[in-house]
């Protein structure tokens, strides 16, 4: 399959990348990894007249732990994550998303921020960021920006980043001591969008009782999912089997999947559910707890 | 339309071509260099049956432009064999029968020199997940695991 004719720009440096999309207009789609927006162009679902290819633009593939928050550049790819000496030891939950996302050839051309910006709910990476509390840093023609997570996913397929806007950075909060998370999904084969999946992300205090959780969901509606009543619950519990299983719950209620061939919208729900109570389970073994 | 003046280095010999935007490196290294050893399967970026490696990775060419190799290495499965000597891999593929109807073989072996460049002595398990993205569909897995354990054995 051919794309639509359109015509390629490859920007040596952010600055020359928002001109041009300033330029452009909204006929251009930025250029990462391609292992969405390529797709979509030779199915022809999606169109575009130019397209800003970001991934010429040095300086955006680190992935580093500084001033409190663990980086990761805009065009660092999946495969970058899997290879990372501090994610493997650090963050597992990160491990776990990249793992399972597409396949292992895709990883290497894929971007974390190319799984945000694409604003696509059955995408992995929102459920994690969702839970682990991070921040979008975007460049545009006014400057640079930080967006919380929460603020980012605003429709389906579609962002808070502006047109002329480029996610340069995610930031995450770097977790305090006693901490841990957990992403687990449930796909049909290897490549497949989620049949459901959650991510959880616990700090657990003195008693053992969690002190801060975060809760996302892929696949579970038009957006990815802050399970906010699940999180308000477990605050200064213990996570034993009733109360990860009872959050569990109210998280699959938040949950407004649509039936397709994955499965019907109870199903689902009731995978939201089970997989939530996991995410949580090992949050908890993560973070020293039992 | 626009075109753009790219080089590739493609099995080590450089190229120097002029190439639609919206051009996919499959079809410039099957229809332009008339390398047709890399096939194109599902062209939706599940089969693998495309995959070549893009300075040393193995990536889904059919989901790749052109213009974006631009500066960089390929390797096609026709960089494998020297001088008439069958890489081991080929040679594994041949030994355990790794391959009946052949279709998505170019893609495994890509695949599978990657992974043999990563990790000399991978694990069963290791190598089921190597070439996870790389679908047969005749000869099932079982012999492919086979010819690649043969090959990283022959190159310890």
């Amino acid at each position: 399959m051919i794309p639509s004719a359109f015509d390629y720009h490859a920007p040596g440096t952010l600055e020359e990348a928002v001109a041009l999309l300033e330029r452009l207009g909204d006929d251009a789609k930025v250029l990462s990894g391609g292992q969405s927006l390529l797709p979509l162009l030779k199915l022809r679902l999606g169109d575009a007249g130019h397209l800003v290819d970001i991934g010429r633009i040095p300086g955006l593939t680190d992935i580093t732990e500084a001033d409190g928050y663990l980086r990761i550049g805009g065009t660092a790819r999946e495969a970058d994550l899997e290879r990372s000496d501090l994610i493997r030891e650090k963050y597992p939950i990160l491990l776990d998303t990249a793992a399972v996302i597409a396949d292992p050839l895709v990883r290497n051309r894929a971007t974390v921020g190319g799984n945000l910006a694409h604003g696509d709910p059955a995408n992995d990476h929102p459920a994690t960021m969702l839970a682990l509390g991070a921040e979008v840093v975007a460049r545009g023609p006014d400057g640079e920006r930080t967006i919380p997570i929460t603020g980012f996913f605003t429709g389906l397929f579609a962002t808070a980043l502006a047109p002329a806007e480029i996610l340069t950075e995610i930031r995450i909060p770097v977790p305090p001591p006693r901490s841990g998370g957990a992403y687990v999904k449930l796909e049909r084969k290897v490549g497949d969008f989620a049949t459901a999946a959650a991510a959880a992300q616990v700090t657990l205090g003195e008693q053992g009782e969690i002190v801060r959780v975060g809760i996302g969901l892929t696949n579970a509606g038009p957006t990815p999912i802050k399970a906010t009543a699940a999180e308000r619950y477990l605050q200064r519990r213990q996570p034993d089997a009733e109360a990860v299983a009872a959050a569990a719950q109210l998280a699959a209620d938040a949950t407004s999947p649509s039936a397709d061939r994955r499965g019907s919208v109870e199903y689902k729900r009731d995978m939201a559910r089970v997989l939530t109570g996991r995410a949580i389970t090992r949050a908890v073994q993560r973070a020293g707890g039992q | 339309m626009a075109t753009h003046d790219v080089r590739i280095t493609v099995n080590g010999e450089p190229q120097a071509a002029a190439v639609e935007s919206r051009l996919l490196l499959v079809h410039w290294l099957r229809e332009v260099l008339r390398l047709t050893g890399t096939h194109i399967g599902c062209d939706t970026t599940h089969c693998g049956a495309c995959t070549v490696l893009l300075d040393g990775e193995p990536v889904k060419s059919c989901t790749v432009l052109a213009v974006q190799a631009d500066g960089r290495e390929v390797t096609t499965v026709e960089g494998l064999e020297h001088d008439g000597t069958l890489h081991p891999l080929q040679e594994g593929f041949q030994q355990e029968h790794g391959l009946q109807c052949g279709f998505c073989t170019p893609g495994m072996l890509m695949t599978g020199r990657a992974l043999l460049e990563r990790n000399a002595d991978p694990s069963e398990a290791e190598i089921r997940q190597a070439i996870s993205g790389n679908l047969c569909r005749c000869t099932g897995y079982v012999n492919i695991v086979k010819s690649i354990e043969y090959a990283a054995a022959k190159l310890r």
